[in-house]
């Protein structure tokens, strides 16, 4: 009962959002793309998508400036 | 007398072993990037020294997207010059790339990246090249294009604000998006961005467009 969270392995918690996931993590930026085994998960959706047990995610922060 | 000496290396090395191999290899990247295309979103302090880092390398064809036009402090960082400020930057880095490349193929659009058809102009280009300034236009760009063209390799920089810490700056590959990326680099709304990080971190965008037009170089 794990998942994978930027490489760190994190205990699943059932019917996590990952707008719940992102504020357990303690991920501050406002702006972050996520996606979860490869797929991406629009910021729409952030409240509404459960975190699968077993799942690989990556959380990438979008920094101003270019 | 130190210089003099390793250039003589250096031609030796060459002359002995590889100058077969290396011509043939230069020619099989030469017509391979002749044949591909890169497309760019935003033509700012990234956007336009990739687009130039690419024309000198030789690529066939860009395709470049911005509505902006150019400011004297853009100068600081951006590929353009003084006598170009007040143009729109679509036109004058067209022009610059011609005076350096004539070759280059330049599909350029003077517009808006609007969100529900940011993937537009980049469908027949072989890699996207993201080169926004706002985080939130970043995160919305990279989200529609992997949504909308979902086997399309984009390149994007997150993290360019600021000076030194160089070797902060990793790439991060998931799927098929390619981040240069510093995590801890501040943001541009607290923070200068000043040439020498941003052109790295814009030609580490367009060496990654490279690699994986051409392949990984062993």
């Amino acid at each position: 009962m794990s998942i994978e969270v930027n490489g760190r392995t994190v205990e699943w918690i059932e019917n996590e959002t990952i707008k719940d996931l992102l504020k357990r993590m303690k991920y501050t930026f406002p702006l972050v793309v996520v996606k979860i085994d490869d797929k991406v998960i629009p910021r729409s959706d952030f409240s509404d998508v459960i975190v699968p047990d077993n799942s690989k995610i990556a959380v990438i922060h979008m920094i101003s400036g270019g | 007398m130190v210089r003099a000496r390793s250039h003589q290396v250096y031609t030796q090395n060459i002359g002995k072993n590889g100058k077969n191999m290396n011509k043939e290899k230069s020619e099989k990247i030469k017509k391979k990037l002749s044949e591909s295309s890169v497309g760019i979103a935003g033509l700012g302090g990234l956007g336009s020294n990739a687009a130039v880092a690419l024309a000198r390398a030789g690529i066939g064809r860009l395709v470049l997207v911005d509505f902006d036009k150019i400011e004297e402090k853009n100068l600081t960082r951006q590929y353009y010059f003084l006598d170009q400020i007040g143009k729109s930057k679509t036109i004058a880095l067209q022009d610059n790339i011609k005076k350096i490349n004539p070759k280059v193929t330049i599909d350029s659009y003077d517009e808006k990246l609007e969100k529900g058809s940011m993937e537009k102009r980049f469908r027949n280009v072989d890699v996207i090249i993201e080169a926004l300034d706002s985080a939130e236009t970043k995160a919305a760009f990279i989200e529609e294009i992997l949504t909308k063209l979902p086997n399309k390799p984009v390149v994007a920089a997150s993290g360019v604000a600021g000076y030194g810490h160089s070797d902060r700056i990793t790439t991060k590959r998931l799927g098929n998006l390619y981040m240069c990326y510093d995590e801890n680099a501040p943001s541009s709304d607290d923070d200068v961005l000043m040439a020498p990080r941003v052109a790295l971190m814009a030609n580490w965008e367009a060496n990654l467009a490279l690699e994986i037009i051409l392949g990984e170089d062993k």
